[in-house]
């Protein structure tokens, strides 16, 4: 019996439609030699797609979540909390859901051999924080604003504050990582990363909102940052058929 | 139709490592001792052939008798296998090499009940890739089952070559070339 052969439909990146900002985006210089160019095949989800990661009951410390309280010391900066909810794109939450955050110290400053950025390193502070989802969908960091930082993207360039987030959805395809900005941020209009996502309400989805209701009284400055994580959006999908 | 109010992404940037490296997950989804554990080795390569050194390489596998731990794959006449996630990740930091500790994955049905040769669902993050960019690897031990693979017979025999690892050194290798010539094949999925 001869194979069959399914014809799979190949999309430019640039055609996608989606939230997601394009692969090539040349004002963000890092691009121009790394977004692949081919245009992309479109495969139906088998069960390879529709499966995907599960991190389960491995267990994490209660510092994991609190990245002011992993050293023998408390990080310089202003403590803020930074909770939101995991959503399917069905609006259901998703529990269990491991979140995992890098950020820069509130000099910003990544504690990493490739920042050369003459600005301070934190003895007590690392910039890294892990936790599950609750019942609800719901996670909870507590961490240090971190600061603004010069990169060499174009003269004098700088990125707005943001954390890091990696998240994983329900299956494969549903894996998204991401920024979270900080509302009022004066840096948005010259930042090619954030600008990379040309559609202006999407962009706004990763400014996270400061909430009264949120701040710890004498302590900590509180901020909400909703993750919606879906996967694909509506993209062509070819019926298979006989060659 | 309810509007779908997705979550865009952004680069992982060069910074990836203090986040998603040193932690829970590791690049060995099964032990090196295992008598099935197979390595597989590559490298990150961008559009002119330079090492990419601050990505991340990320894998999706099913256990050795093609289940996957996860509950959309509810085949109970599949075991699973206690232990075995199926998934694993390496960061290319030493010089865009990464490598990865796995065992060669069952086959699993495709969309039509066809069965897949085995394969993983790789995922790769680095500066400068706004989004995850998702490919497969596929074994160059199953010539029979590749051969029949509905994913691999639906690619020209370039972009099919770009999935299939090579023998090196008693293990696997993958490299992983994200732009210009023998760019590897990638997947909207």
């Amino acid at each position: 019996m001869r194979p069959e052969t399914t014809a799979f439909s190949r999309i430019p990146d640039a055609a996608l439609t989606g939230t997601d900002p394009p692969l090539l985006y040349p004002d963000y210089v890092g691009t121009r030699l790394r977004a692949p160019k081919s245009p992309l095949v479109l495969l139906p989800s088998s069960l390879s797609e529709l499966t995907g990661p599960v991190y389960g009951d491995g267990a994490l410390a209660e510092t994991d979540a609190d990245l002011t309280r992993q050293h023998a010391g408390e990080p310089l900066g202003e403590r803020i909390t930074v909770t939101g909810r995991v959503v399917g794109s069905d609006g259901k939450p998703l529990p269990g859901q491991l979140v995992e955050i890098w950020q820069a110290n509130a000099a910003g400053r990544y504690r990493h051999a490739v920042d050369t950025h003459e600005a301070p390193l934190d003895p007590n502070f690392t910039g890294w924080g892990r936790c599950l989802t609750d019942e609800g969908g719901t996670y909870r960091f507590t961490t240090v604003l971190p600061g603004a930082y010069p990169w060499q993207n174009h003269p004098n360039a700088w990125r707005p504050k943001h954390i890091h987030f990696s998240l994983f959805g329900r299956a494969f395809p549903e894996r998204l990582v991401t920024q979270m900005y900080f509302p009022g941020d004066p840096l948005f209009p010259f930042d090619p990363i954030f600008n990379s996502i040309r559609d202006e309400r999407a962009r706004q989805r990763l400014v996270s909102t400061f909430e009264l209701g949120l701040t710890r009284p004498d302590w900590a400055l509180g901020f909400r940052f909703d993750i919606v994580v879906g996967g694909r959006e509506a993209t062509p999908l070819e019926e298979p058929h006989d060659d | 139709m309810t509007e779908v109010l997705l979550t865009p992404s952004q680069t992982s940037g060069p910074y990836l490592e203090i986040g998603l490296l040193g932690g829970p997950i590791t690049n060995r989804l099964v032990d090196g001792s295992d008598p099935r554990a197979i390595r597989i080795s590559g490298v990150l390569l961008d559009g002119v052939g330079d090492p990419v050194p601050d990505g991340l390489v990320e894998v999706w596998q099913a256990n050795a008798a093609g289940r996957y731990a996860h509950p959309a794959d509810d085949r109970e006449d599949v075991p699973l296998e206690d232990g075995f996630t199926g998934f694993g990740r390496s960061g290319t930091v030493d010089g865009g090499r990464f490598e990865l500790v796995i065992v060669k994955p069952g086959r699993v049905p495709w969309v039509d009940g066809r069965l897949q040769a085995p394969h993983l669902l790789v995922g790769v993050f680095a500066r400068g890739l706004l989004k995850r960019v998702a490919t497969r690897m596929y074994f160059p031990d199953e010539k029979a089952a590749n051969a029949e693979d509905p994913v691999l017979l639906g690619l020209g025999p370039e972009e099919r070559a770009t999935l299939v690892a090579r023998a090196e050194d008693g293990g696997l290798r993958f490299d992983i070339v994200l732009q210009g010539n023998g760019q590897t094949t990638f997947f909207a999925v």
